[in-house]
């Protein structure tokens, strides 16, 4: 790298500000909106920055208790499927990458044939399901579809990690005196950490965006999430909807997404098993 | 502390693959015990079994009177040293090393104070906050040591724990291993292929072939007196010399001359027709260099010298021969088993560092022929063996039987190069 050339350098520099600009322009559009008042947005005009910057709309927001309760519903409904996808699918994977049975080949292909199946051809069954059963308009009636689409992926992505830690590893700790259970927790789930973290990631997010599922399986806010909660800001106008309140939840709704990437982004750290054998 | 007592231990795959076959080998409390033989003798696999990870198909695992066959790894308290190290990586040094006595919930001033033992006797005090990814090849070798040490195992479990380091620190860590198991005074079982490991470091070495026994004795007595070709050809570098030999009386007839042995070893030799004879390169020497009184014509023959490698101390020379058919099937063969290339038939000569042999001299060379050794072309057994002085050989029959073992493994697998 310190033999690089200035223009290569030059380069370099060009094309990552392309994509900086690329990806991160439309953030701040929505961004610089959520500042603007009721009346700049809806007169048209198209500058860029808010003539008037202004708090009203994350005040308004803010003070609005179906806003806040569907942040709740988000937050609970997304956290606790991911945490039983990521327990459920640890386990899952470690069976899969450590031990021979029959039938391993087809839970794997299952597993992928559930997350290629469309999510939109369920909601009709599903919704039936849930209306007799109970569970339409409550959080495990969207916990339990978002662990299982959610599932595979972890799956899959987890057992990739637990293949490439060495048998010994585990071997080791039995002989330190380990139980096995102990060996996988102490040892093996530590190790596989950032396989943990990125399915934990992966599903998080999946369940936070989520908006099919929430918007035909909720019918109030006792558990409708943000994104089909945001469906329902229209505002008196139905032909003049509410851009700057829109732009103002959207931004409230990405900002965990980021901290969390923040968070988890130290934890997934490339490499973790060298050293642990010979290499 | 306790002895180790294999009886009639068998080892079979679920494919089939006979791994270990009716083995039995007794560790004595304090003892260091060799595991030795060429890749796939299933040397690793009865390790394994010692401690637990491999489930033992028949037989008996007794440790410190106690039989073990269905004990889990965690209730057998053995250490283990794997090959790879297996360190943990995302522990320090120090959490490393103090992982066993942490799953034994000691407290914590009994863990500190059995790490900071360990990491002082391992000279690893410096490196005890570091984690092993930032360590070198022999501190990872020093910190897997120290993990087994550290609490107060049964026995010592090694597998092949030098093959990863490179030759210079190879021979540090040997005489360290040895210095340590010897101040510990603990039952150690050790896992190599190396020959060279097993004659320093073991008290005893079990050679096996194909996951059968073929002598567990001293590294002298295998050296002295191999029980068959196979242990012969193993033990000792160079290896042992062996040539087509017609017996008549005391006389050996060799492809360079005949040569007179004592009577002893001539009457178990008597009307087996062609034999192979075995010499150590040791066991010759330029008549040149030698005492005049010693050299007797009896002993001596004269050969063309093809290659000469002078290493300062000593010489090697080369002389080729050419062997009868029956002969070199059965040496190719051996070549094979011993994981070598099968090369020209040639004698491996050991001379004096004063010899000023040059290639293509012809030279007159003494041997040394109360130290020959004569074997069965056909079964491979030694028949001159001083059978007192020879440790535990499982019989004549040893040889023959893993010949029988390798057919049924290569019927199950015929690449089967696991060790």
């Amino acid at each position: 790298m310190a033999q690089q050339t200035g223009k290569t350098q030059v380069g370099t520099w060009i094309g990552f500000v392309l994509i900086m600009l690329w990806c991160l322009f439309p953030v701040a559009w929505i961004i610089s909106l959520s500042f603007k008042s009721e009346g700049e947005t809806g007169a048209g005009s198209a500058q860029f920055l808010p003539k008037e910057p202004t708090f009203d709309n994350y005040k308004a927001i803010i003070d609005n208790p179906d806003f806040t309760r569907a942040l709740i519903n988000s937050f609970g409904i997304s956290l606790i499927a991911t945490v039983l996808s990521v327990i459920f699918a640890t386990l899952a994977a470690y069976a899969i990458a450590r031990l021979e049975f029959t039938g391993k080949r087809l839970v794997l292909s299952l597993a992928l044939a559930i997350a290629m199946f469309p999510v939109v051809a369920l909601v009709g069954p599903l919704f039936d399901m849930w209306t007799t059963f109970g569970l339409f308009n409550t959080w495990p009636g969207l916990i339990i579809p978002y662990m299982s689409f959610t599932l595979p992926l972890a799956i899959w992505t987890l057992s990739a990690f637990f293949r490439e830690i060495p048998w010994e590893m585990e071997q080791a700790a039995q002989v330190d005196g380990a139980t096995s259970w102990q060996a996988f927790r102490k040892v093996i789930v530590p190790l596989a950490a950032p396989g943990v973290f990125t399915a934990a990631i992966l599903t998080f997010f999946f369940a936070w965006n989520e908006f099919v599922l929430a918007i035909s399986l909720t019918s109030t806010t006792s558990s409708r999430t943000v994104p089909a909660q945001m469906s329902f800001f229209v505002g008196p106008d139905p032909f003049n909807p509410p851009y700057a309140q829109l732009a103002t939840a959207s931004v409230i709704v990405t900002l965990p997404v980021i901290v969390i990437v923040l968070l988890f982004q130290r934890k997934i750290v490339a490499g973790l098993t060298s050293g642990a054998v010979k290499g | 502390m306790a002895a180790i007592e294999m009886k009639n231990i068998v080892k079979q795959y679920g494919d089939g693959f006979p791994a270990v076959n009716d083995v039995s080998i007794d560790v004595e409390d304090g003892e260091f015990l060799i595991l030795v033989g060429p890749s796939g003798c299933g040397k690793s696999t009865l390790l394994r079994m010692i401690v637990g990870l491999e489930d033992i198909t028949d037989g008996d695992m007794v440790i410190g009177g106690k039989k073990v066959n269905d004990l889990a790894p965690r209730d057998r308290n053995l250490s283990m040293v794997f090959q790879n190290y297996a360190l943990y990586p995302h522990l320090t040094v120090y959490e490393n090393i103090a992982f066993p006595l942490r799953l034994a919930n000691k407290p914590d001033s009994e863990v500190d104070e059995k790490v900071r033992e360990a990491s002082k006797t391992l000279e690893l005090d410096e490196h005890l906050e570091r984690k092993p990814g930032n360590l070198s090849g022999g501190q990872r070798q020093r910190v897997a040591m120290g993990r087994a040490i550290v609490r107060d195992a049964e026995a010592f479990l090694f597998d092949e724990p030098l093959s990863n380091l490179d030759a210079k620190l190879r021979g540090q860590m040997r005489t360290e291993i040895s210095r340590l198991q010897k101040r510990l005074g603990i039952t150690t079982v050790y896992v190599t292929h190396d020959q060279t490991e097993a004659m320093t470091l073991g008290d005893r070495v079990a050679v096996l072939k194909r996951g059968v026994l073929q002598q567990h004795a001293t590294p002298r007595e295998l050296y002295e007196n191999p029980a068959n070709l196979f242990v012969a050809g193993f033990i000792g570098s160079p290896p042992m010399n062996f040539l087509p030999a017609k017996v008549d009386g005391t006389k050996v007839e060799l492809p360079f001359g005949t040569l007179t042995i004592p009577e002893d070893k001539a009457a178990k030799a008597q009307g087996k027709g062609l034999l192979i004879a075995g010499i150590r390169p040791d066991h010759f020497e330029d008549a040149s260099v030698m005492d005049a009184d010693k050299v007797s014509d009896e002993a001596t023959f004269n050969a063309t010298v093809d290659v000469v490698e002078w290493l300062g101390n000593e010489a090697y020379a080369y002389i080729p021969f050419e062997a009868p058919p029956e002969v070199r099937e059965q040496l190719t063969q051996l070549e094979k088993d011993l994981d070598g290339e099968s090369m020209r038939t040639q004698l491996v000569i050991s001379l004096d560092g004063a010899s000023r042999i040059k290639e293509g001299d012809e030279a007159t060379i003494w041997v040394d022929a109360r130290k020959l050794h004569l074997f069965d072309p056909s079964t491979g057994e030694n028949l001159t063996m001083d059978a007192d002085n020879a440790g535990i050989v499982p019989g004549a029959e040893a040889l023959a039987k893993a010949e029988e073992v390798g057919k049924e493994q290569d019927a199950v697998d015929p690449h089967a190069a696991t060790t």
